[in-house]
């Protein structure tokens, strides 16, 4: 395996298959190293797939991409122990000729991204672990070595799309290790259920889909969410909260999850079902502060390595899709112009970074994952506050109207006191500004 | 509890490499907080104290998620590798 190679990507998860793709199809050498038995048997998602970030890389990916239902609407909710107060979009235009937004199986999709990666020339290795870097006397990264025949593989540069745990760069010397505050851990079940079942409960037609987020008691005091998203004929149910807020309170990622399966509001929406598969994943969700350097001498880093989601949206594989893809691009512009993977020429993949959305909407809410973390009355107290209200609010018993309204008044004061009502509505204005 | 994470990953496929497990406690030492935290908040089980007042692991049922790996980073008392290429959990679905 001494050959010499273009590009090496590490991993294929979202970041690296975008890269793979648009730099085979650009007609350069690619060497892509996969650890799992095949691309997307170590990758965990909700999921959520956004067309556009797809459409600008493979544009009639809809065609052939095995896809679950296209989302037309999106419900949020807020929990206490036995409601849920919440809103509710949802949204005839998003049953359009190319829907914006689609639920996805990774294992699934991966696959098939990949493939069409190996169609366009990459060559891709699977079953092989990378364990750190090779360089040269001034630090260039030249290689990678991996957990196969005692292999070494050269190239011009190194692409790491290794995901969350980003043990490459790790090892390598190259960025510091995850913190546990800025990690979730979160959990997910498949719950298998017939099309017509989940259409008649989600009240939906076809491949309509339906997005719920759940925010509230059910994370147990820490900061987190739970989500439900409608696939085909299965329903992907999840909940996450940051790794230090589980080390402190201690509890159970999966005693959480049965939790959230045995409220109420979800029970009754995959009541039936048969599970066939229970996954853990971490997501860095520590926001742009915690992004590590992303370009060095022959080394790039996109997708959850990088640290690129964007925890106020739920958006991950958008960020990791068009990571993958400016990598690529840069690459691309630098070979076409002769000159060398060096690190004062790959800070052009940061300059498109910065052009994008990607680092945009991460520096928008470069205070959002701090703000919610020393403030978790936004996700404990405030969800049993709303719930609270509306049960006072919609119960017919007498009571006149006017005292419900200052009984509701009175428990968010007592709550949180006038100051820390208006000290909250500041910090979120000022973390979402 | 932990009977019923054993149900929950029953449900899924891997690809066990015997007899070279991909993570590995330091016993040496009385665990630190963090070790004693992972019986709790392993989404797979795979921390269990034992008799003698240690923490020991069972690997067979990771999940890769690296919670373990972060948390214990600083105490120095978890040996985190990724498994050898091809084996551990195989997700289906993911």
């Amino acid at each position: 395996m001494a050959e010499h190679f273009d590009v090496i990507i590490v991993g294929a998860g979202m970041a690296g298959n975008a890269a793979s793709y648009t730099l085979a199809k650009a007609g350069l050498n690619v060497l892509q190293i996969e650890r799992g038995e095949y691309p997307g048997s170590k990758n965990v998602q909700g999921a959520i797939l956004y067309a556009d970030a797809v459409e600008r890389i493979i544009p009639d990916f809809r065609e052939e991409a095995p896809l679950e239902r296209h989302v037309i609407e999106q419900r949020m909710w807020m929990l206490d122990e036995r409601s849920y107060v919440g809103s509710h979009f949802r949204s005839e235009n998003f049953n359009e000729e190319k829907p914006n937004r689609y639920t996805i199986i990774r294992a699934q999709f991966d696959k098939w991204f990949n493939r069409r990666a190996r169609d366009a020339g990459a060559m891709v290795v699977c079953e092989t672990t990378v364990l750190d870097l090779i360089r040269d006397d001034t630090g260039k990264v030249i290689g990678a070595r991996v957990d196969r025949d005692k292999g070494e593989v050269f190239a011009d540069v190194v692409l790491m799309a290794d995901g969350v745990n980003a043990l490459v760069g790790q090892r390598s010397g190259l960025r510091e290790e995850i913190n546990p505050e800025h990690a979730a851990l979160a959990v997910k079940e498949m719950h298998f259920l017939p099309r017509e079942v989940i259409n008649e409960r989600f009240n939906i037609r076809d491949d309509e889909g339906v997005v719920i987020e759940v925010l509230g008691t059910v994370t147990s005091g820490m900061l987190g969410t739970g989500f439900l998203y409608t696939n085909g004929e299965s329903i992907a149910l999840g909940i996450g909260c940051i790794v230090s807020d589980f080390v402190e309170k201690r509890i159970s990622p999966a005693q959480l999850l049965d939790t959230l399966k045995s409220h109420p509001s979800i029970a009754p929406l995959i009541k039936g079902s048969e599970v066939k598969e229970y996954a853990a994943h971490l997501i860095p969700e520590g926001g742009y502060k915690a992004i590590p350097k992303v370009y060095g001498d022959g080394w790039l880093i996109a997708g959850d390595a990088a640290h690129f989601v964007n925890a106020a949206h739920r958006e991950g594989s958008n960020l990791a899709l068009t990571s993958g893809r400016l990598a690529a691009e840069t690459i691309i512009t630098l070979k076409a112009e002769g000159k060398p993977m060096t690190a004062a020429n790959l800070k052009l993949y940061r300059q498109k970074l910065e052009e994008s959305f990607v680092l945009k909407d991460l520096k928008k809410y470069k205070d959002l994952p701090e703000t919610l973390w020393r403030n978790k009355q936004f996700v404990t107290t405030y969800p049993r506050l709303m719930a609270k209200a509306a049960e006072s609010f919609f119960r017919v018993d007498g009571v006149d109207k006017l005292t419900k309204e200052k009984d509701i008044v009175r428990s968010f004061r007592k709550a949180r006191g006038v100051l820390g009502l208006v000290g909250d509505a500041v910090k979120v204005a000022r973390a979402w500004r | 509890m932990s009977e019923k994470i054993e149900e929950k990953l029953f449900q899924n496929r891997y690809r066990v490499d015997e007899g070279a497990p991909h993570i590995r406690v330091n016993a040496e030492k009385v665990p630190s907080e963090q070790l004693k935290a992972m019986v709790n908040i392993c989404p797979a089980g795979c921390y269990q104290d034992t008799e003698e007042g240690k923490v020991e692991i069972v690997a067979d049922g990771c999940m890769e998620c690296g919670t373990c790996r972060i948390v214990c980073q600083e105490t120095g008392e978890v040996e985190w590798t990724y498994p050898r290429g091809g084996y551990g959990v195989l997700f289906k679905f993911g």
